[in-house]
């Protein structure tokens, strides 16, 4: 099999599906669908220590991920500047152990997008403290780009918004990001909901892509899970292979050569 | 006696109370929680050092699954 390894700051990885934690109908199916997704990372959140405990959900997400080897990737969801997200990423650091965070800065509610200039600062702080970065963004190019130059090892930029299970929206502008940084990492995250959405992300040579509720929120997270890891590797093997190019009109794929006359037509 | 607001419930100290005292102080295991105060991360061995005043805000945080 050719090694198809790709990496996140100095960590080779094989696996090109990132799972969220959250959501899953029981600890033990979270467990099961962490297995069966073969990923290698695995994100998590912090809380409030005040409020209501989890029933179990963390501590068997941990023990099943060390169980295969995964990396967390711990977020920063919930907060809504800079100063916020550097606060809660250094806690993350603390709590668990790693210096990779998933960095989210929301700046609107209702389609928590991004907001982009809080995130840059963030981004910015956060590499100087060490930590390897991996911004939540959107496809917007110059943004990017900021965010590469600050020092992120790899970005984020959402399909669609999170939990939203459409989908590439932007497809063009995905297009269009992936051509410009042709060698920068860029992991879809947020917003896909099928596994051909997936495949099809892998298909446009993005690197990975992390996924959350399209799995917890599935009839069957556990076999869903296993069709997500199915479709990043049918994607990313399709993406090696080479899509064909599209056109506008037909082209005949069988090798005829003039008409067949068959019934004894002139047509 | 100081008053702090910890997880935004008001709760009172005696002076010179620190960060590690009020852990104690609420049955928390050292590395069980992280801490901030006043919306800054206070590392865990920060906090023997980190001496309470009256109104500041603690926050506690723990592990969660997350997306």
């Amino acid at each position: 099999m050719i090694q198809d390894d790709w990496q996140i700051g100095e960590t080779r990885l094989q696996s090109r599906l990132l799972l969220g934690s959250a959501s899953y109908p029981s600890p033990a199916v979270l467990a099961q669908a962490i297995e069966a997704s073969a990923s290698q990372v695995i994100t998590v959140g912090l809380k409030r220590s005040l409020q209501a405990g989890d029933n179990g959900f963390v501590a068997l997400a941990l023990q099943a991920a060390q169980a295969q080897g995964a990396h967390l990737l711990p977020n920063t969801a919930g907060c809504r500047t800079a100063r916020e997200a550097v606060a809660l990423a250094c806690m993350a650091r603390e709590l668990y152990g790693t210096s990779w965070i998933k960095l989210e800065v929301i700046g609107d509610d209702h389609t928590l997008q991004p907001e982009p200039f809080e995130l840059l600062a963030a981004a910015t702080e956060l590499v100087r403290l060490g930590f390897t970065v991996l911004p939540y963004c959107t496809e917007d190019l110059v943004l990017c780009r900021r965010l590469l130059d600050a020092g992120c090892p790899v970005l984020m930029p959402w399909g669609a918004p999170i939990g939203s299970g459409l989908g590439l929206v932007n497809l063009a502008g995905l297009r269009s990001l992936r051509a410009r940084l042709a060698d920068a990492t860029l992991i879809i995250d947020a917003g896909l909901g099928a596994p051909s959405q997936a495949a099809q992300a892998l298909e446009l040579g993005f690197d990975a892509v992390l996924l959350n509720s399209a799995v917890a929120q599935a009839r069957d997270p556990v076999a869903m899970a296993g069709s997500f890891r199915d479709a990043v590797r049918a994607g990313r093997r399709a993406y090696g292979a080479g899509l064909m190019a599209t056109q506008d009109f037909a082209r005949p794929s069988t090798p005829v050569s003039g008409h067949a006359y068959l019934l004894g037509g002139t047509a | 006696m100081i008053t702090i607001h910890l997880d935004e419930h008001a709760l009172t100290l005696p002076d010179g109370s620190t960060l590690d005292q009020l852990l104690i102080q609420q049955q928390r295991a050292p590395e069980s929680v992280a801490t901030a105060r006043n919306g800054q991360f206070v590392a865990r061995d920060a906090r023997p050092g980190t001496v309470l005043s009256d109104g500041d805000q603690v926050l506690l945080f723990k592990p969660i699954v997350g997306g």
